[in-house]
């Protein structure tokens, strides 16, 4: 019983034929934007939920030669974050880093950079549920046929009964967009204060569901628009205060619990755009109290 | 005051230290050996290998001390290494009728070609607390038949001597059987897909959902026609000599479930079959998968689909315990980005709810 010469993993950790595999399901994923692309998904060595579409996604497209940004919640330096950037230093041995403007490939999950990115990044996004119809329809059989067909007044129907209900949208995150006019794609469990940031990005967004087995894209300058009606147009989150670090006013802020007595305090979720401003000059009101406490 | 979380690259790893601590125990005892576990702990690895697809018991045996007997970590580990696997090619479907018979029985015939062999099972043990296995007493060895006896024909090959079973199913010629390890999943699926599913996922899944059939929902009437486990030879088609060679033996359990049908338009009143074939000894795995294969055939029979255990893409959508474990548990991954979202939206439904509730307060006031 030898255990002892296990085979060595590949650049990147998948073998070049599966990475192939991917790849042609990326190049047909850019072809039809927002068509979701059905792709063998393999195990990768982390679980499924934890972003093994994205690391596939990833895997297929990187070089020795990129730079790589991975972020979590916007963060750099949240564990599963560290965990995949980890990985890919391991298995790929490739550089990494936490500035948007300097990756060539950033992968994330639930957030878009607040910086604007630009052409020749790609954005890979860590995808759960790929398909925007699923809590409406939960057979894949249907809603398949639903976007061949084009049949999304679904999803109108369901947006308007909360607007009936609620007076207004209540989809907060995975707000769904019309891509270049004809699917409705899911954008990832991103707020929807990011949704505009997809609209004609200059980057290429690749989108990867590893236990779903999907790929999906969005090619540089394609059209994404949030779904909407002309009475109730679609409006993204805003925040009473700017940043208490940074300053920064119209980004996603954290809410961070301060004491047991009610205190709270909002920061930026991107820390990267964050640290930048104040490296910067850039003081929010508790920006001192941060530095006497490190 | 607040400080940036900081710290999660040493956060992990003193994590990943204090794991490989705990999962080494006690100093003072001797680790456990691969070789104790593939010897001792033989159904563990079994399972492993099944639900992993991989057919190696020394790493199954290493992935389950990995997992610290974990046994979904461990599936999860080999599988995460079969995938990197280069695919040489496929092999020829293994003739089960030829089979090294360690143990074979028959639910539907007393006595049958070949006879009832028990083998080593846990059926007929009363489960009591065994003191003698505390210690290392000397176990006997077990006793052998001896060999060139008669073959041990398959029960469903008696069953179809008079017809009344229907035969091995068919595809359609030219059909190349599928492999979802390298194809993704489509519904509704071929057969043979749905069983190379099925021989891959929850062992406890897929019990629960036979035994829901048992209990009336999508009921098939099943019997035992075999259960049978012991060696099959796996043989690949070699192009470049023409002919089949032997990659050697694994230890297989099959088994074939027969279930009742009234008959259709098309068909004859015959029995149905049901079929598990899982890696090693795993009879409750490839007997529940029998009669959820069967169950899920109910489409092919013009059968009511009224239970889930009939619903293809319900039973194979989560059939597999790495994806379900990986996607529940990422339930504990940081969600804060989205979870403010949604406190922004209750509060923001909060006042409009309170407003619209001092509004209903004050009305009855100004009716006065």
């Amino acid at each position: 019983m030898n255990t002892t010469d296990l085979a060595t993993y590949n650049f990147a950790y998948l073998d070049e034929q599966t990475k192939r595999m991917i790849r042609r399901a990326i190049l047909k994923a850019i072809a039809i934007p927002g068509y979701q692309v059905p792709f063998a998904s393999r195990e990768m060595p982390m679980p499924y939920g934890w972003g093994t579409g994205g690391v596939q996604v990833t895997a297929a497209i990187l070089g020795p030669d990129d730079v790589l940004k991975v972020i979590d919640q916007g963060a750099d330096d949240t564990t599963n974050a560290v965990s995949i950037r980890a990985f890919f230093q391991k298995v790929a041995n490739v550089a990494v880093t936490t500035k948007t403007r300097e990756a060539t490939i950033i992968q994330t999950r639930h957030r878009i950079p607040e910086e604007k990115l630009t052409a020749g990044q790609t954005l890979v996004y860590q995808v759960p549920i790929p398909e925007p119809l699923r809590f409406l329809e939960p057979r894949e059989t249907e809603t398949r046929k639903m976007h061949a067909l084009e049949e999304y007044g679904l999803m109108h129907v369901k947006l308007y009964e909360d607007i009936a209900k609620n007076g207004h949208i209540a989809t907060t995150y995975a707000y769904p967009v019309k891509v270049e006019g004809r699917y409705v794609m899911d954008p990832s469990p991103t707020p929807k204060f990011d949704n505009p940031k997809m609209h004609r990005s200059e980057a290429l967004q690749l989108f990867g569901a590893g236990r779903e087995k999907r790929i999906y894209a969005v090619p540089p300058y394609t059209d994404v628009v949030s779904l909407d009606f002309e009475d109730h147009p679609f409006e993204i989150q805003t925040f009473d205060k700017p940043c208490a670090l940074c300053g920064a006013k119209n980004v996603y802020l954290d809410e961070v619990v301060l004491d047991d007595r009610g205190g709270r305090m909002f920061v930026c979720s991107d820390t990267d755009h964050c640290e930048d401003r104040c490296a910067n000059g850039h003081r929010g009101h508790l920006a001192y109290n941060k530095e006497a406490a490190e | 005051m607040y400080v940036a979380v900081k710290g999660g690259e040493a956060a992990i790893s003193n994590a990943h230290r204090l794991l490989a601590d705990r999962r080494r125990g006690d100093r003072s005892l001797p680790a456990i050996g691969i070789e104790q576990i593939v010897a001792q702990l033989g159904l563990a690895v079994d399972r492993v290998m099944a639900e992993a697809s991989l057919y190696d018991r020394a790493l199954a045996a290493l992935a389950i001390r990995q997992s610290r007997g974990d046994m979904i970590e461990a599936i999860f580990i080999l599988r995460a290494y079969r995938t990197t696997l280069p695919r040489f090619g496929y092999s020829l479907p293994v003739e089960t009728g030829a089979m090294l018979i360690e143990r074979r029985v028959s639910a539907t015939y007393k006595d049958l070609p070949g006879g009832q062999l028990l083998g080593p099972t846990f059926d007929y043990t009363h489960r009591l607390l065994d003191p003698s296995l505390l210690g290392d007493e000397a176990i006997d060895a077990g006793l052998e038949r001896e060999e060139g006896g008669e073959p041990i024909m398959r029960v469903s090959d008696i069953l179809a001597g008079e017809g009344l079973v229907e035969d091995d199913g068919s595809l359609p010629d030219g059909h190349v059987a599928g492999d979802i390890t390298r194809e993704p999943l489509e519904f509704p699926m071929a057969r043979d897909l749905r069983l190379q599913a099925l021989a891959r996922g929850d062992e406890g899944f897929l019990l629960a959902l036979g035994y829901s059939t048992q209990r009336g929902y999508a009921r098939t009437h099943p019997f035992v026609g075999e259960v049978r486990i012991g060696e099959v030879e796996v043989e690949l088609d070699m192009p470049e000599l023409g002919f089949a060679v032997s990659l050697g033996r694994i230890q297989v359990t099959e088994c074939q479930m027969i279930a009742q049908f009234k008959g259709s338009a098309k068909n004859p009143p015959q029995f149905t079959r049901g079929y598990g074939l899982v890696f090693g000894q795993s009879e409750r795995k490839a007997m529940a998968m029998s009669l959820v294969d069967r169950a899920l055939r109910a489409e092919e029979f013009g059968e009511d689909i009224v239970a889930p255990a009939q619903d293809e893409e319900f039973v194979i959508s989560h059939s597999d315990n790495v994806q379900a474990t990986g996607f529940v548990e990422h339930l504990k991954l940081p969600h804060y980005v989205d979870f403010q979202a949604e406190l922004d939206l209750v509060r923001r439904m909060r006042r409009e709810y309170e407003a619209a509730q001092n509004v209903g307060t004050e009305l009855p006031e100004a009716a006065e």
